[in-house]
């Protein structure tokens, strides 16, 4: 990469101007060209030990999310109990990476999936929206991981982005990630309301700058929500993050995958854009509530060569 | 490699190649008078595929007799409106026998069955609706009120784009009233001959479309033959000189599309991985086995290192192999012949001191193969900057200045095509003027659309296809 020389360091202040210099100065997206990258990827035809390999893998990357007004404590076991052994009747099954509740919520998700490697996500910063005074996004975090969330997802101030006040975003970054502490902070870039591929470019290489450990596309509350070019354009970006500063950073679509063949997609896209090092739950994960059940549908459908209904996998 | 993805193959059953194929004449699959054939293989395999008819002379006077009793009493006369709706029906065949075409293709042209089935195939039938619509309105295509049709024409295609280009040549022939004779390549006469069974399905009167195969030969028996009035050729610039010769002096028209060299330039303001994602796009395509290949890269000197980066990473992901295989990227060189022509030329690039990487992909014991290459230090001065190659093999160049980008690009002694890569508009239209190419694209490569014209400036030919132009080369007026 020539472009480090004009890279802020993270780990001093950025000024807005060098900050705003360099994002500006990142090479543009165009957006036919990364729309129809993904569209060939996603002719790719993935099949038997592939597709098996795939399935179990697409298990493992998924954060089992509920983020609903009506969640209550028994929702949340329930969910929990699902995530460490997604097939009650197929002991092969792997668990998947994570649950992924409100802060409210979160003692009751540590409780039960204490000892199973099953970790605990929080979204916090005031979402879907992030619109709250930084102190209260510092305090939603702060409770979060007191209550023993692994990995706190929280939003950007898409305002204060979009009004071009880069600073501020970086500036809300850091202060997060410091009251993360030891949990794994990932990043909401919300690209459905970014608007453009340049912006998504941006905003991924200011929550890396920033300190993120995941960028994520979608808090699923806000239409589009994840899709294949936006999740290539934010996979160039960790890759060239990664060739310029040495630190490999995860990414999370989120919002909008369903379906098996999906997720596949997605894993085609990472494979053939950042390769192996990113087919890791530790780099790369689905925020889901659906798809789980169709991965394992498909997984089922693979090891016995037909289809069962929906009434034998379990709702969460 | 952590994610294999298993081999995916498109089942060949759906097509039915015959031991041994005819000529198709006057409606009918007929003998060659002489019975000579040749053999056409399977590039990916080697094996052969079928036996091929070889039209000597006098099968060429019974194919253009033929064309030109369809053309007088039954083609020419017909109103447009009614010659419409066999084009159309044609189109519609074509569309529901499309696996059946794209498979065939694959099996005998050896590119990947992903481009046959969402490239060629598509656009064949795209081209007969376009020029189905054409068929009533000729009169105000700006050619005269009552432009009228030439006669018989006689049309030599290539084996890159096989059925493609018998589109491109077939179906404003018809729409404008003009019968055809067709020759297809000798490596690639299936889908020719399938596509004269579709001919019959759709009850085209006889001898409206004679196909008849064979070698250089029978191509020259028939661009010489007195009895079609336009000639349209696809193929090397060498066989094209020939061509122009040969009808010099007659009345025949004529229309070439021949070689290119072209320029894919990318400048520093680039969306530098959509650019790379092109350029990859633009020479490894149909394993670049394309006139209009972005074969020279013309990158700006500030970002060619990290351009070459990108594009070296990128070309690591390209899968080689079984061209029936879905997931194939770059299928095989279409004969062996082109891939000794494109050993020859690697070569020299090594010989003249131009620095040679190949994509490390595996290649199949048997058919023929080259692998993804791409030199860089390679100069004006050298002959892999100069020459087709048409094949999978990348000339990377440096510029500085947009003028030298101009300077650089324009310096071939063809002109079909060039890219622009660049965010700024203005920038894209300055150059686009100053370009000597007949067809740029910006931001983009390879695209192709039956409403656009082609064809080249200079060695590249003459005479456009494809759009409202590419109905003046089968009209009188």
């Amino acid at each position: 990469m020539t472009r480090s020389a004009t890279k802020p360091d993270p780990g001093h202040a950025a000024t807005p101007e060098s900050l705003r210099t360099f994002l500006h100065g990142l090479p543009g997206v165009d957006k036919v060209g990364a729309e129809q990258r993904a569209a060939t990827l996603a002719t790719r035809s993935i099949k038997t030990t592939a597709k098996r390999w795939a399935l179990d893998l697409a298990v493992r990357m998924v954060d089992l999310t509920t983020l609903e007004g009506a969640d209550t404590p028994g929702k949340v076991r329930a969910l929990a109990a699902k995530a460490m052994r997604p097939d009650p009747a197929d002991r092969s099954c792997p668990p998947v990476a994570a649950v992924c509740v409100y802060p409210s919520l979160v003692p009751t998700a540590v409780e039960t999936v204490r000892g199973s490697g099953v970790r605990v996500a929080s979204v916090a910063t005031a979402f879907p929206s992030g619109q709250v005074p930084l102190a209260v996004k510092l305090d939603d975090v702060r409770a979060a991981v007191a209550a023993g969330a692994d990995e706190v997802d929280m939003v950007i101030d898409r305002g204060a982005f979009l009004s071009g006040r880069y600073d501020e975003v970086f500036h809300q970054i850091t202060e997060v990630k410091a009251a993360c502490g030891d949990a794994h902070l990932k990043v909401i870039l919300e690209t459905g309301e970014l608007g453009t591929y340049d912006n998504v470019r941006r905003a991924s290489w200011l929550a890396m700058l920033a300190g993120g450990d995941f960028i994520k596309t979608s808090t699923g509350k806000v239409s589009p929500a994840a899709t294949l070019p936006v999740t290539l354009v934010m996979l160039e970006a960790v890759r060239d993050f990664r060739a310029a500063t040495g630190r490999q950073v995860g990414v999370k679509p989120a919002g909008g995958i369903r379906t098996a063949k999906d997720a596949i997609r997605y894993l085609v896209l990472v494979n053939e854009t950042v390769g192996d090092d990113w087919l890791d739950p530790a780099w790369f994960r689905f925020g889901a509530s659906s798809l789980l059940n169709d991965l394992l549908m498909q997984r089922s459908k693979l090891a016995t060569g037909r289809y069962a209904g929906p009434d034998y996998f379990t709702l969460d | 490699m952590a994610f294999e993805y298993a081999p995916a193959p498109e089942s060949r059953s759906i097509v039915d190649i015959r031991p041994a194929y005819g000529l198709f004449v006057d409606g009918e699959f007929v003998a060659p008078a002489d019975g000579e054939s040749f053999k056409t293989v399977e590039p990916a395999t080697e094996e052969v595929l079928a036996e091929i008819a070889v039209a000597g002379p006098a099968d060429v006077d019974r194919a253009v007799a033929a064309a030109r009793r369809a053309y007088e009493r039954v083609w020419g006369p017909m109103p447009g409106a009614e010659r419409a709706k066999y084009l159309f029906r044609i189109a519609r065949i074509i569309q529901e026998r499309a696996r059946e075409l794209a498979v065939l293709e694959s099996i005998d042209n050896g590119k990947p069955i992903r481009e046959s089935r969402d490239v060629d195939i598509p656009l064949v039938a795209q081209w007969f609706f376009y020029y189905a619509g054409w068929a009533d309105k000729l009169g105000y295509a700006g050619f005269g009120p009552d432009p009228r049709p030439l006669g018989v024409a006689g049309q030599v295609i290539p084996w890159n784009f096989p059925l493609l280009m018998l589109a491109w040549k077939i179906a404003p022939a018809l729409a404008t009233g003009n019968t055809v004779v067709l020759k297809p390549a000798e490596t690639t006469p299936l889908t020719a001959l399938l596509f004269a069974e579709i001919c019959q399905q759709a009850e085209l009167p006889p001898g409206v479309v004679n196909i008849l195969t064979g070698a250089g030969d029978t191509g020259r028996t028939l661009v010489e033959h007195d009895g079609i009035d336009k000639v349209a050729f696809t193929g090397s610039t060498e066989v094209g000189r020939q061509i122009a010769r040969s009808v010099a002096g007659t009345r025949k028209r004529v229309t070439l599309e021949l070689g290119g060299k072209a320029a894919n330039i990318v400048f520093a303001d680039a969306a530098l991985d959509q650019a790379v994602e092109g350029v990859v796009n633009g020479i490894f395509f149909n394993q670049g086995h394309v006139c209009c290949a972005g074969s020279r890269l013309l990158v700006e000197e500030s970002v060619a290192e990290d351009v070459l980066d990108r594009l070296k990473r990128r070309m690591t992901t390209l899968r080689v192999g079984d061209p029936l295989d879905k997931n194939t990227d770059v299928g095989a060189i279409n004969s062996a012949e082109q891939l000794a022509r494109i050993r020859a030329l690697a070569e020299i690039g090594e010989q003249e001191g131009a620095q040679r990487w190949t994509a490390p992909c595996p290649l199949p014991d048997r058919g023929f193969w080259f692998s993804p290459t791409v030199f860089t230090d390679v100069t004006q001065a050298h002959r892999i900057a100069r020459e087709e190659i048409f094949g999978p093999v990348l000339s990377v160049l440096t510029f500085r200045t947009p003028d030298e980008a101009v300077a650089k690009a324009n310096n071939t002694p063809y002109g079909l095509s060039a890219g622009i890569w660049t965010e700024k508009g203005s920038r894209i239209l300055w150059l686009a003027d100053r370009l000597r190419a007949g067809v740029v694209w910006a931001n983009t490569f390879n695209k192709f659309d039956p409403t656009s014209p082609f064809g080249g400036y200079q060695e590249s030919g003459y005479g456009r296809e494809g759009g409202r132009h590419g109905l003046e080369a089968y009209l009188a007026h």
